[in-house]
């Protein structure tokens, strides 16, 4: 075995997630209301299209998940079996150029040369030393380039297009099979002829909104398949202050983002729920007392709270150095506690809106009728009053989503955000903010920081929109 | 109405010391009275001896939460808690670790925050209605769309970057206004125009979409449809009856968050370079200044307390039938 | 009611707009003064002289306080002048039987050493109203209440001031603050073992405060202070027990400057303290600027003390001062400057822009964040870069007294131990990590790397072959070379590691580097670092905590390897090798060496060294001390910082020192200068204030025609 298998806690909490989506599903579709709900957001195109980009992201971020530690390389063979201590996921290996080709220092996208002028010692032919004052050239970046000629910008250039040319004609090509099979797959299910299947797919007539998804998908092939054909040898994204590759710490950042957006909803859902629920159906002490609770919480300042938490588990953190294996375990943990903190500040909301509602629920004839019956409470909310209150608990996991991916950006530059060894996009953030004032400006990591974050918080917030849409039964009414 | 308010200040009370508690709790655990008197005294040849001094000065020394060897009730008014947190009921928050009086910090940050957090919230919800309006007006056209579209786009921006960006621009490269800094008196406008500026737009977004989802709301009720039918114009109708009947959810929902401004943007104040209480609150954590963070976090729940009461107050003022109980 | 409110927000900004400079953040009224502008990150935590020690505060306390010593402006090595002494003392030795000793005696049969200041008759104290008098010679605002302290916000509400001449009392008052128990001075517990009678001063002002109410005034008139007399109006005497050369340095900085009494008990009367009446937010000395509005929030004047005793600027540098145009103000009266506007900036880019913009005049001390500004050669040449040059921004550099280190825990079974095999490890570690390319990547080229604790411009260290450290480097070509990472592996297979595997067990090396999040905590530090132990297959783990809770590893020795830097108090090796004295012990005896060092041949080394006057001897010993600690390799020696300053143009005089911070009476400005260099960079662009009205009026453009045809249709039905 050349591994070593690591499982990091925030791992099997996402596939912990994984499966509970999938649960959700197989509960969704025995639920006739949930079921009607989920079709209509199928068939918002907006929606499609943003939960096709955010699978995409979810992809990046499950292959970040798979952590393992590399074997040692040892030089005679029988010692025992030694780990790096360095952790990798499945991401890193597949991503290993990117990872490992690390320039001296910052980079332009695309370049071959580095950004600032250095003194290079060379000797002349008859063995003196000179010292010149020009752009060094670069270890990795376009390497495979004839390093001698003149013309290196133009045959950069030339091979730049090349790639680009030959990767979106392979994505196009891609697609158009995509769209074959989906047509025809419409078309042996709904029993018609391919052209009749093609146009109802063209005009967006489907009951599931296909055309958007195959538009997106063939946007994602044509923008994303030049990006990998660049990477293998260029730095797309440019590369940082200590040479790593801008586009690796992108992807990085996703599964950072996604851990933070969703994992926090695993503490702040059973909260909420469970207290909502309580409060508002069993009335009295308990609800004043659960009242009590989240006004008071509600009541201190979000950051100061998060502040004093984060500072608090930081120390526990430190004073507990045996826990971690390794580093990535330590940063690993502080995530986990961030989201968790998160979790304990966001669930007030929520929890206030159930509670209102079961206030509500709970006067229905029905469960009067089901109490007067004798019908155990518990039996009464779980099989009646939570299934009625799925739709706002869902609205709110998918509204949070996005607002939490921001919260992260903002945490980390107040400095209680995630481990300082953790690519976040609140960590790219705050380090490249200083780079804009560099002579010449570094723009290029906050460019990419800000492009990929972009596209994650708006798919997430068109997800949202399409998800309520469909849920809000007020909302069903009203557009 | 008045034993109503009497006793929303009574039940004030519990949450302001379980507020209290959490915050004590929360920060003593991350530093203990040791750790503050070295981070006050500095690094360099600071001795045991020293620190004693300082916490006993400044009533550290004594037990956190329950003094076993205090007599009576001494056994809970003898420790740091009671010491530290009674005196606030009474608007006394004390000493900043390094000397300085609190409440009159406080006083003379809140300017400088009020003068960057009210026009902001007064600009920010014109632009928002208006913008609301009149996505409303031309519902379901390309306009709306679009809007809406670009309400979300504008909605997933990281505030970090609508002030990275607008400084970027506005300041360095148009050279309109100063890139950070504060003035008092009248000379402030160009200091916090462009903080403004940017508080609105970031605002934008989010509150755009939610009031336009409220006017069309009020626009799908009968008495507008009436209101049409009797033919008036669309903007009459706009303007006289669903705007004002609108306004009452955006501002009874608004209402909670005017105290609040008086705590300040985290954000642009620092990045601006406002000596408002954000940047404050930013400071003393990291300071690790407890008196000045419990002192913020008692004042923000007070706030957030008056908040909730004007809220219920605005009800009743809007609409009559709704009562206290 | 779009255009409304649109116009109400361009219409002030093209209003403004008119003229130029629309992004000048001082008010007009300023412009065209002689005022030096200049910024501070952190706000100044004291300003009382007994306990201001750190840097941030001494760019105010210097210019205010003027103790009786002070470093010249511009001589190399730093060299001690008067000021307001008449000359800078020289002690005079007695033994125990109070016999007077000759100056070269030898240190152990020193028991006291008697320092007498003369102060130049005639300085005068800065216009206070702690000095304001009535007719009768009482003090006019001596009985004050918080009654008569209404409608009295800042110290320029009274109405009334004085001033009175300087006398050595007052040093004598200040010298007593430093027991004063509610002050905390933080050179209390060191000055205490020097300065004769200072430690029961101590205690019997400790045993005072207790029987005291809190807040009430102590009178340090009514205690003794033995060791120090007043000899006439004007002669102050000093006993320090045993001999301590280094106590003139200390005579240098604020903690020795004069606090009149009236002050003191001007500040204690009640209710100022509530108002921020206290010296440590409005000191009051005899140097030649006084605080006139203090805002630590946003910003802090110091303006011209009208009674400034006069100086005249220097007439000596070292070499290549009168070519830099140093030398060109000699003779001219002192402060050059009339006031001084420090505007609080924490965030770096707002900085650096107004600095770029011509709205500071040169960078500060904290220049931290302006590394991120200059461009240096990756090379470790320092220029600036061409449009910096253009715009005629100069760079003063110079290396500060202060060194940065990787210490190793000595207490750590892993890394530390004085035995020759443990020893290879921490050699190995030193040679694998590659300090000039740190240097160059994160610093920009602004350090030197380190071959010993003391840098240059310390008495002790050498440059070139006879200084570098024979451990790390080798002499190459007229270079020192670092030795390539092969030895540094042969070191490490010695150490019972080969190949980061341990020689028995096979287990991988592992070490873990303590940090604070700000020090090398960033991210690609830790990154950088972690591949310069993967040089030598060790893998490292670095744990980043607050500083707080690094500080307490350090204590309890909970750490293996620690980043951390030393700024020096005074330009004197002592102060930089009793960072590794055994008695120093931070887990042992709570001390400064936090790597637990304890070695006793170097320890005796330092006692000799400590008290001799610089010279041959003194290099020789130090030489010693350098060697034992580059073989023993406690300390991973990282770099000395160099500090650095961006100036404009029109700013003179300028010359970065570390040890003095009274700096600002020296440099002068040329304001017709600055006003039309501002007016050039700073021409606003107008364009996309109308780009922006006309892209709206687009955006409203198709609303109106939806809406017209929208009313059309309406109408037709």
């Amino acid at each position: 075995m050349t591994i070593l298998p690591v499982i990091l806690w925030s791992d099997v909490l996402i596939w912990l997630l994984v499966v509970a989506a999938l649960v959700l599903a197989a509960l969704s579709a025995r639920n006739p209301p949930l079921r009607t709900a989920w079709h209509r957001v199928g068939r918002s195109a907006p929606g499609m299209a943003a939960a096709t980009v955010l699978l995409a992201f979810v992809l990046v971020g499950l292959l970040d998940s798979v952590h393992y530690r590399p074997r040692l390389a040892s030089r005679d063979s029988g010692a025992p079996a030694a780990y790096a201590i360095e952790v990798l996921s499945l991401l890193d290996a597949l991503a290993s150029p990117l990872r490992t080709r690390n320039e001296k220092t910052y980079s332009e996208p695309l370049a071959t040369h580095g950004y600032a002028k250095e003194s290079i010692e060379t000797r002349d032919a008859d063995g003196r030393l000179q010292i010149a004052r020009d752009f060094p050239r670069l270890k990795y970046g376009g390497a495979h380039l004839d390093a001698d000629a003149r013309d290196l910008a133009a045959q950069r250039d030339a091979d730049v297009g090349r790639r680009v040319l030959a990767a979106t004609s392979l994505a196009a090509l891609l697609s158009g099979l995509l769209v074959l099979g989906c047509a025809s797959l419409l078309a042996s299910r709904n029993a018609c002829s391919l052209m009749t299947a093609w146009r109802a797919l063209r005009r967006g007539e489907t009951d599931f909104a296909w055309r958007s998804v195959l538009v997106t998908l063939g946007v994602l092939l044509l923008l994303l398949s030049p990006l990998a054909a660049l990477s293998v040898d260029y730095h797309v994204f440019g590369t940082d202050k200590v040479g790593q590759d801008i586009f690796y710490q992108v992807l990085k950042s996703i599964r950072t983002a996604l851990v933070i957006g969703l994992v926090t909803t695993l503490v702040t859902l059973p909260l909420a729920i469970v207290l909502g629920l309580v409060a508002g159906y069993f009335r009295g002490w308990v609800d004043d007392l659960i009242q009590y609770l989240y006004t008071t919480l509600s009541s201190i300042p979000g950051v100061l709270l998060i502040a004093a938490a984060v500072l608090m588990m930081q120390v526990v953190i430190d004073n507990h150095p045996q826990w971690f294996a390794t580093a990535a375990e330590r940063a690993d943990l502080r995530l986990l506690a961030l989201c968790f903190i998160l979790g304990l500040t966001s669930w007030t909301g929520l929890c206030r809106l159930l509670r209102g509602e079961t206030l509500k629920l709970r006067e229905l004839e029905y469960i009067q009728a089901a109490q007067a019956f004798g019908v155990a409470d518990l039996r009464l909310i779980v099989r009646h009053i939570l299934p009625n209150l799925m739709h706002l608990v869902i609205i709110a996991l998918v509204m949070d989503f996005s607002s939490l991916v921001l919260a992260e950006a903002v945490l980390s530059y107040v400095g209680i955000g995630v481990d300082p060894s953790m690519i976040s996009f609140g960590t790219m953030i705050n380090n490249a903010r200083m780079e804009l004032a560099r002579e010449p400006m570094v723009w290029w990591s906050l460019a990419a920081a800000f492009v990929f974050m972009f596209a994650l918080v708006l798919a997430a917030n068109l997800l949202a929109d399409a998800v309520r849409d469909a849920f809000d039964p007020r909302m069903a009414g009203a557009s | 109405m008045l034993a109503y308010l009497l006793r929303r200040l009574l039940y004030a009370i519990p949450i302001l010391i379980g507020v209290n508690l959490i915050t004590f709790a929360l920060f003593f655990v991350v530093n203990t009275p040791d750790d503050m008197a070295r981070m006050q005294l500095g690094v360099k040849r600071v001795t045991p001896e020293a620190i004693e001094k300082w916490k006993a000065e400044r009533g550290y020394d004594k037990p956190l939460f329950i003094n076993s060897q205090a007599q009576g009730t001494g056994v809970f008014t003898d420790t740091v808690l009671f010491a530290k947190s009674a005196r606030m009921f009474v608007g006394d928050f004390g000493r900043a670790e390094d000397g300085r009086d609190i409440a009159r910090e406080i006083a003379s940050r809140m300017g400088p925050s009020l003068a960057i957090a009210l026009p902001t919230f007064i600009i920010g919800l014109f632009v928002t209605v208006s913008l609301a309006l009149l996505l409303a007006f031309f519902r379901a056209s390309a306009l709306d769309f679009w809007g809406v579209v670009l309400c979300v786009a504008l909605m997933s921006i990281s505030g970090l970057f609508y002030i990275i960006g607008g400084q970027y621009l506005v300041s360095k490269l148009w050279r309109l206004v100063p890139i950070s800094g504060y003035a008092a008196g009248l000379d402030a406008w160009k200091f916090v125009i462009l903080p403004v500026a940017i508080g609105v737009v970031s605002g934008i977004g989010s509150s755009a979409r939610w009031y336009r989802t409220i006017f069309l709301e009020e626009i799908a009720k009968d008495y507008v449809r009436t209101a049409r039918a009797k033919g008036l114009s669309e903007l009459t109708v706009l303007f006289r009856h669903v705007l004002r009947n609108a306004m009452i959810p955006i501002l009874t929902g608004v209402v909670v968050v005017i105290p609040l401004l008086f705590m300040g943007s985290l954000l642009s104040e620092s990045f601006f370079g406002i000596p408002g209480l954000g940047s404050y609150t930013i400071d003393a954590i990291n300071a690790q200044d407890f008196a000045v963070v419990r002192a913020m976090v008692f004042i923000g729940s007070v706030l957030y307390i008056v908040g909730l009461v004007l809220t219920d107050i605005s009800y009743t003022l809007v609409d009559p039938r709704v009562r206290f109980e | 009611m779009i255009f409304f409110r649109l116009a109400l927000f361009i219409v002030p900004l093209l209003l403004a707009a008119c003229g130029s400079e629309q992004n000048d953040p001082y008010p007009a009224s300023e412009r065209g003064g002689n005022i030096l502008y200049s910024a501070f990150t952190e706000r100044p935590k004291h300003l009382d002289p007994v306990q201001s020690y750190s840097e941030d505060e001494g760019v105010f306390t210097a210019q205010i306080y003027e103790p009786p010593l002070q470093y010249h402006y511009l001589k190399r090595p730093y060299t001690l002048v008067a000021a307001s002494a008449q000359a800078v003392p020289v002690p005079r030795y007695f033994d125990a039987q109070g016999r007077e000793l000759p100056a070269d005696a030898a240190s152990e049969t020193i028991a006291t050493s008697v320092y007498e200041i003369s102060i130049r008759p005639g300085i005068r104290y800065q216009p206070h109203p702690a000095f304001a008098l009535n007719r009768d010679g009482t003090a006019r605002y001596g009985k004050l209440d918080r009654e008569s302290l209404q409608g009295i916000e800042t110290i320029a509400d009274f109405p009334e001031s004085g001033s009175r001449e300087l006398v050595a009392d007052d040093y004598l008052y200040e010298i007593k603050r430093l027991a004063h128990p509610r002050l905390h001075s933080p050179i209390f517990g060191m000055m205490a073992q020097r300065i004769v009678g200072l430690a029961e001063l101590g205690e019997t002002l400790q045993s005072e405060a207790k029987s005291l109410p809190a807040d009430t005034w102590i009178d340090l008139d009514r205690f003794a202070l033995k060791g120090v007399t007043v000899v006439d109006r004007h002669t102050l005497r000093i006993a320090l027990a045993g001999k301590y050369p280094q106590f003139v340095y200390w005579l240098a900085m604020p903690f020795f400057a004069p606090v009149p009494r009236e002050v003191d008990r001007f500040y204690a009367q009640p209710g100022m303290a509530e108002k921020n009446l206290t010296l440590d937010w409005y000191p009051v000395g005899t140097g030649p600027y006084m605080l006139t509005e203090n805002n630590p929030n946003s910003r802090m004047v110091l303006e011209r003390n009208p009674n400034f005793h006069g100086e005249t600027y220097p007439c000596e540098g070292e070499p290549g001062d009168r070519e830099a145009g140093l030398l060109a103000d000699c003779g001219k009266a002192l402060p050059l400057i009339d006031k001084v506007v420090f505007s609080r900036e924490k965030e770096s880019i707002p900085y650096w822009n107004k600095f770029l913009q011509g709205y500071y005049d040169a960078s500060g001390i904290a220049s931290d964040s302006f590394d991120q500004a200059v461009r240096f050669g990756a090379g470790g040449d320092v220029a600036l870069s061409d449009e910096m040059r253009a715009k005629g921004i100069r760079l003063l550099t110079s290396v500060r007294a202060s060194n940065f280190y990787m210490g190793f825990n000595m207490l750590d079974p892993v890394v530390g131990g004085m035995a020759p095999n443990d020893r290879k490890l921490r050699q190995a570690l030193s040679i694998a990590i590659d300090q000039e390319e740190f240097i160059s990547i994160f610093m920009n080229g602004r350090g030197i790397a380190a071959m010993g604790p003391l840098p240059p411009g310390i008495f002790g260290h050498l440059d070139g072959e006879a200084g570098i450290n024979p451990v790390v480097y080798d002499w190459v070509d007229g270079q020192a070379k670092r030795k390539p990472v092969d030895v540094a592996k042969r070191l490490l297979a010695e150490a019972g590691w080969p190949n980061g595997r341990d020689a028995k067990t096979g287990e991988p090396l592992v070490i873990y580097l303590d940090t604070t999040s700000g020090g090398m905590g960033d991210k690609s530090r830790l990154d950088w670092l972690a591949r310069q132990f993967a040089k030598l297959d060790i893998q490292l783990v670095v744990r980043s905590t607050d500083f707080n809770r690094f500080q307490e590893k350090i204590r309890k020795g909970a750490v293996q390897l620690y980043f951390l830097g030393w700024n020096a108090d005074y330009p004197d090796p002592e102060n930089f090798f009793f960072l590794l004295l055994g008695s120093e012990g931070k887990v042992a005896k709570m001390g400064e060496n936090a790597s637990n060092y304890v070695n006793p041949e170097y320890d005796k080394l330092f006692g000799q060294m400590k008290d001799l006057d610089n010279g041959p001897r003194r290099q020789a010993l130090i030489d010693r001390m350098n060697r034992i600690l580059q073989d023993d390799a406690p300390w991973i020696f990282c770099f000395y910082p160099k500090s650095y300053t961006l100036a404009h143009s029109w700013l003179y005089n300028r010359k970065p020192s570390d040890v003095g911070h009274n700096s600002l009476k020296y440099q002068r400005l040329d304001v017709g200068e600055r006003e039309r260099r501002r007016r050039e960079w700073n021409e606003p662009v107008l364009w996309p204030l109308f780009a922006g009205a006309l892209a709206l009026a687009a955006l409203l453009l198709p609303a109106l025609f939806y809406y017209r045809r929208r009313e059309r249709a309406s109408a037709r039905t």
